[in-house]
């Protein structure tokens, strides 16, 4: 705009610093928008151009396109120890970055000594407790080997898993069924009931399962998120719609793949679980990243995850480095007879959804969670729309109706992140922090500082 | 006595808000000194030396908030912490109508929810200013930049990515502008063209200088187009007059604008050679005041010069009535012969001892207008100050006068953790008792700056204080020379008149511009 014609237009101001300036532009009838600055994190500085070359900016737009042109898929279902590449024998995985059993939160602790007893490693959880304090167990967090799992996130070598395609780009990423609310094993919860439900799990849901997407043929999750999006779910704390749009999909062939009563039993349970399609959707995500974590340079970051005891992120730019932080405790609302004080820190990879713009991100999509921290359902819209201020592009499949079908924040840029002092929200569960009791609520949370400032650090290493 | 931290993990807080509810909680009873800082490694500093730095203080970061007061008794010091949490929260602008908008956190965002945004206001603590005005430069607003302590690189880099593009960079350390009747900063509420007659296009290096000149037009019934603040570095060297000259063309092709005022200290030759180059571009009549410089110069290139900020505002308005400049020096000759003959009234109520100025200034450019016409009438060397026109006249200690005085108390070493004094009057108020003490002081002189953005009641809180002084001067059987000059406007919030009054009624002797001021000082002071 040539300064001429600055001239000949009513000022429209953006005022940012002090609130003294906004306030006398008012005074003089002149249309300000004071801008909420603050200073940028510490250690920040610009960066733009790494040492080899690769400038920032373009190698966030491809890392961005390529998540955007993923299109994940549910191809079909294994047994973890046959289909995941490089599960051992006597190996767990669990969700998060690395964590020894020293080191892991109760729910997770006792999600392993579950897993232990339901492979036949230990007759029972004393035993199996004392072979993972042997290091008789190999732990690996899921996200080594393309998988992610919800809280917990423990993967043994027997447990059935989804195994979902990226049409696009041909890689292949793998979660557990969703076992449902109550005692369950993702929440810590160990016992006779939690195993008999795992094997009915294996013996009879999966199968079924699996023999029914062989007739439906590969199921379009991409899609069906999207859809999904404009029925009220996040597809992280809501699942509902999702839910039900699988069972849609699922049924006809559901039907036909088992006998009447067990696939009777089986609608009944993915009915009467809201949460089913969590984990479709954290492996969806999982694909829909995976093709951005080779873009050299870019400062996308392309995990976040926690284990209970710490929460890590990667980034693109410096492939194969967790950067950790304690696990923050998340505010939230509590199922009757429980506190605060009863939570652990967060845990799961499930915030692999809001890596992907989903989840938290897609909150004003989601209205009707907000009532988990006691919000309001603008509270939903200021959720999203803050987080444009940290991501590098919008989703075109993942549109908000509320905003107007804008695509959701895509591509957390961890440069942006420190520059406005902004952490990622995520919509979340909350476990109980003794093993064996299970969820005690659900709220919000955001990402912790530090591990953002130790990525950012790691990127200043490799820029000019 | 205790002390007592609170730490508020990354809360930020702008400087002036926290300094605003410092000061207000060290008034509460029974708290002997409290701050409210960002945890800096700066601060940090700062809360050391007040003996305010505790264990949990000195492990916050440079995100955190850090709250220390110390008090007389546990519930004092309580009850002043509630009252910062209250002070914090209701400084928080109210959440608009609309309050699915989050308020944006960044430039970008705010332009993408005002998509028809076309300036940005700047005033970030300095070593993030340049990269924030860059953002409002790359979303293609123009920039106002108030901010100080931006390098000289930064700004060269800033404003030839703005003449690219062709926006406007005014600044850094850019006190004061208008642009289309609007006041940025601090600026006053003047007349505009259209509808008011007159069409003065101005561009000023220095804030103080463009407030003296938009004032005095105003006064005079004069309109102006816009006034743009350039900065006052951009007439050196290093920057080469950028955006004084990007602006000049633009008031050149701007049709409103007839007549171009320019307002600098004296720019570098180099500089002053192109800017008054550009000026040839236009058939429109340009009246310069270079302070302090040449005058040959600028008549050679068929500019008017003036050789004060209130002779430049004269001729600018005597230009626009197309009538003679050279009247305008006439009456100002007239007026200083009344001057001198006021002078040697008020020197009879001096005692043989009192013998010097003592200058207090808010407005760094009336100070250096101020050197040059005492060191004119006194002698050059004769001049001391915390800015100088030459290092030889620099005060050894900016808190302590010597001789003839004017301090300029915007300077940084009167402003770190502190507001300016055309917002906190604190300081200058203690320099007038201060100054009263001394039994060589003749004047105290004041200019109170009003507008926008500055002190809801500059005369007023300085009355109280010159009262003070007074009765002191009483008890010592001794008279001072009370003296001020307003720069402002009846249309300010403040109401120059209404200012001038107060300080009359004072029995302060209000002077009708800086020079003006400055003469009558100087005819007081004149050795016989």
């Amino acid at each position: 705009m040539p300064i001429e014609d600055l001239f000949h237009q009513p000022i429209r101001a953006v005022n940012v610093g002090l609130q003294i300036f906004a306030d006398s532009l008012q005074l003089q009838g002149a249309e300000v928008l004071h801008v909420d600055w603050r200073p940028p994190l510490q250690g920040y500085a610009t960066l733009s151009r790494t040492k080899s070359g690769v400038d920032i900016d373009t190698a966030n737009a491809e890392a961005v396109d390529r998540i955007r042109q993923g299109r994940p898929r549910l191809i079909g279902m294994g047994i973890a120890g046959k289909v995941i590449p490089g599960m051992g024998r006597r190996m767990i995985l669990h969700s998060g970055p690395p964590i020894t059993w020293e080191r892991m939160c109760g729910p997770q602790r006792g999600a392993v000594v579950g897993a232990a007893v339901y492979e036949g490693w230990a007759t029972d959880y004393d035993e199996a407790a004392e072979l993972a304090a042997s290091g008789g167990i190999t732990f690996e967090p899921c996200h080594h080997h393309h998988t992610v799992g919800p809280m917990a996130g423990i993967v043994s070598p027997s447990m059935p898993v989804f195994i979902v395609e990226n049409q696009t780009f041909g890689n292949v990423t793998y979660a557990t069924q969703n076992e449902g609310l109550g005692r369950v094993l993702r929440y810590g919860a160990y016992g006779d009931d939690v195993l008999q439900h795992l094997k009915w799990m294996e013996k009879e849901l999966y199968p079924a399962l699996r023999t029914a997407l062989s007739s439906t043929g590969p199921i379009d999750l991409r899609s069906l998120i999207a859809q999904a999006l404009h029925m009220g779910d996040e597809v992280h704390n809501r699942n509902r719609a999702a839910t039900s749009l699988f069972i849609r999909q699922i049924a006809p062939a559901l039907i036909t793949a088992t006998t009447k009563s067990r696939s009777q039993a089986i609608l009944r349970f993915i009915d009467s679980n809201d949460h089913f399609f969590l984990n479709l959707s954290m492996a969806a995500v999982k694909a829909m990243l995976e093709p951005a974590e080779s873009v050299e340079g870019s400062s996308i970051v392309t995990v976040m995850a926690r284990n209970g005891t710490d929460f890590g992120i990667r980034i693109a730019a410096v492939p194969d480095q967790w950067f950790t932080a304690p696990a923050p405790v998340v505010e939230g609302l509590w199922l009757p007879g429980y506190s605060a004080e009863d939570a652990n820190p967060d845990i799961g990879d499930s915030s692999i959804t809001e890596t992907g713009g989903l989840g938290g991100f897609a909150m004003a999509a989601a209205p009707a969670i907000v009532r988990f921290v006691g919000g309001t359902s603008s509270l939903a819209l200021r959720v999203t729309r803050e987080m444009y201020e940290i991501t590098t592009g919008e989703h075109e499949m993942f549109t908000v109706p509320a905003l107007n079908f804008r695509g959701t924040p895509l591509g957390i840029d961890v440069r942006k992140v420190m520059e406005t002092g902004i952490l990622p929200f995520i919509n979340t569960g909350i476990a109980h922090k003794e093993p064996g009791i299970g969820m005690v609520g659900a709220g919000l949370v955001r990402a912790p500082q530090a591990c953002f400032q130790a990525a950012f650090e790691a990127l200043c290493e490799i820029c000019e | 006595m205790i002390t007592q931290t609170l730490i508020k993990q990354g809360a930020y807080y702008d400087s002036v808000t926290l300094m605003q509810v410092a000061q207000a909680i060290v008034e509460l009873e029974g708290i002997e000194d409290a701050a409210v800082v960002m945890g800096t490694p700066a601060n940090k500093g700062i809360l050391e030396n007040a003996n305010l730095l505790t264990a949990e203080a000195r492990d916050a970061s440079a995100d955190d908030l850090v709250v220390a007061v110390r008090g007389n008794t546990e519930d004092h010091v309580g009850h002043a912490i509630a009252q910062v949490e209250q002070e914090l929260q209701s400084s928080r602008a109210p959440q608009e109508a609309d309050a699915t908008a989050p308020r944006p956190k960044t430039v970008a965002a705010a332009v993408d929810q005002q998509p028809d945004s076309n300036i940005a206001i700047v005033s970030v603590a300095g070593r993030y200013a340049a990269g924030v005005a860059r953002d409002a430069l790359k979303g293609g607003l123009h920039v106002f930049l108030f901010s100080d302590n931006v390098s000289v690189e930064d700004e060269v880099a800033l404003k030839q990515f703005g003449r690219e593009r062709g926006l406007l960079v005014m600044g850094p350390d850019a006190g004061t502008a208008i642009v289309n009747g609007i006041a940025l900063g601090f600026a006053n509420s003047v007349l505009t063209t259209p509808p008011a007659p007159g069409g003065v296009g101005i561009v000023a290096a220095s804030g103080t200088g463009l407030q003296a000149v938009t004032s005095s037009l105003a006064k005079q019934a004069i309109g102006i187009t816009q006034a743009v603040g350039t900065g006052g570095r951009d007439l050196s060297l290093e920057v080469g007059g950028i955006m004084m000259i990007e602006a000049l063309k633009a008031l050149q092709a701007d049709p409103y604008t007839r007549t171009l005022l320019l307002v600098s200290k004296p720019p570098s030759t180099e500089v002053a050679t192109e800017v008054l180059a550009q000026l040839q571009e236009s058939e429109k009549l340009a009246v310069v005041c270079f302070l302090g410089g040449k005058r040959a110069t600028i008549e050679a290139s068929g500019a008017i010069a003036a050789t004060t900020l209130e002779e430049a505002a004269l001729i600018a308005a005597e230009v626009v009535r197309d009538g003679d400049p050279r009247r305008v020096l006439k009456s100002l000759k007239k007026r200083d012969r009344q001057l001198q003959a006021q002078a040697e009234t008020l020197k009879a109520g001096l005692s043989k001892k009192q013998r010097y100025f003592r200058g207090l200034f808010s407005g760094g450019t009336f100070c250096y207008e101020a050197q040059l016409i005492l060191g004119k009438m006194l002698g050059r060397k004769q001049i001391m100050s915390n800015a100088p026109l030459d290092k030889v006249n620099e005060l050894r200690d900016a808190n302590q006068s010597e001789g003839h005085t004017a301090v300029d108390l915007g300077e940084d070493e009167f402003t770190v953790g502190r507001l300016h004094p055309m917002l906190d009057p604190t300081l200058r108020n203690r320099r007038i008792i201060q100054e009263a003490h001394d039994p060589e002081t003749a004047v105290i002189y004041l200019d109170i700056v009003l507008g926008y953005g500055v002190h809801p009641d500059p005369a007023g809180a300085a009355v109280d204080t010159i009262r003070e002084a007074q009765t002191y001067l009483d008890s010592k059987g001794r008279r001072v020379v009370f003296m001020a000059h307003v720069c402002g406007t009846s249309t300010d919030p403040q109401n120059a008149i209404a200012q001038e009054a107060k300080l009359r009624k004072a029995g302060v002797l209000v002077m009708p511009s800086n020079a003006a001021a400055m003469r009558l000082a100087g005819y007081i002071l004149r050795p016989a």
